[in-house]
């Protein structure tokens, strides 16, 4: 019996003189790879996921489209939008959008402006093709469907 | 101590977003006033055509299809024909993959049958380059490096990525 008696007398607290050092290690690991958002993205975005993902390198040369329902849907209806920076805008637009997009870059790197559209999943094709043809026209033809990585599935 | 840090952590944890700049990348064509009216004659057995309409059915080569797990696998024996099978492609400079959508598909369908276009041409050029899909994918994205450079050039030498994606046709919204 006294064997046992002396088992639970030993001292079982955590040290804790160590957070400080734990704490701020998880602390520098935030803040060095959070990038604060610019803008509000005020459609949904629900991003479909896929299995052949590419990533870009150069984070300078991507320009954001989001498309999708908007967020406030009494304000703004229920149709899919097209948003750019801080505002929604209409396919005609697109032109404009995308050579300022590229007269804010080096003259040497402005044929490598990559569009990325975030694109919800409920999105219909229609409206996405018209933003294609915008940017056809605005020669930003490199564009990236924004996606996730799909779990491993066993096909 | 820990509770100012702990605090910044809280902040930095609540505001973070880790940045994801990976999908699948495009290259569109010119814009329509660029390209002269051309009448090209593309043959019929050189295109794979693949559809899919507003209610996000998938039609391959004429056929509905419900099941895409064989879809990646037809493709890529599709281009690889070389001429062997006179109703499929002369030779994988001349085949074609033609997508073609309605207005009303979903982003999501369209996305799905992109990746498995886009994973067959892929594997083909992993495969020809002897690396695995996730290092070529991984080469491609970063040319500016010799080695990776080597590596696509190897792999996409004689199969060019010939993707017709066609403008939607007006069915459902």
């Amino acid at each position: 019996m006294s064997k046992f008696k002396k088992k639970t007398q030993v001292k079982q607290e955590i040290p804790t003189s160590s957070m400080p050092e734990v704490v701020f290690m998880l602390l520098f690991f935030f803040m060095v790879t959070t990038q604060l958002r610019k803008t509000s993205i005020e459609v949904q975005q629900r991003i479909p996921d896929a299995t052949q993902l590419r990533k870009l390198i150069r984070k300078t040369l991507v320009a954001n489209l989001y498309i999708g329902e908007p967020r406030k849907t009494m304000e703004f209806g229920k149709e899919p939008k097209i948003q750019a920076d801080d505002v929604f805008i209409e396919p005609k637009d697109i032109v404009l959008w995308a050579t300022r997009k590229k007269d804010a870059l080096a003259e040497a790197e402005r044929d490598q402006l990559t569009v990325a559209l975030k694109v919800d999943n409920e999105a219909k094709r229609g409206i996405i093709a018209d933003v294609e043809t915008e940017l056809r026209k605005a020669n930003a033809r490199k564009i990236l469907y924004s996606t996730l990585e799909k779990k491993k599935e066993n096909l | 101590m820990a509770d100012i840090a702990f605090l910044l952590l809280t902040f930095f944890l609540m505001t973070t977003t880790i940045a994801n700049d990976r999908g699948l990348i495009l290259q569109l064509p010119p814009p329509p006033e660029a390209l002269p009216p051309e009448d090209i004659k593309i043959q019929e057995h050189n295109m794979f055509k693949i559809q899919i309409n507003s209610s996000d059915a998938l039609l391959v080569e004429g056929n509905p299809m419900s099941d895409v797990s064989g879809l990646k696998d037809d493709i890529k024996k599709f281009i690889m024909n070389n001429g062997a099978d006179p109703l499929s492609s002369d030779s994988p400079e001349k085949a074609i993959v033609s997508f073609k959508t309605d207005r009303g598909t979903s982003h999501k369908r369209f996305v799905e049958i992109l990746d498995i276009i886009q994973g067959a041409y892929y594997d083909i050029y992993a495969d020809q380059a002897g690396v695995s899909n996730e290092r070529f994918r991984k080469a491609a994205s970063d040319l500016n490096d010799g080695d990776n450079r080597a590596i696509y050039e190897k792999g996409k030498k004689g199969y060019p990525m010939n993707l017709s994606i066609a403008e939607p046709t007006k069915g459902g919204n």
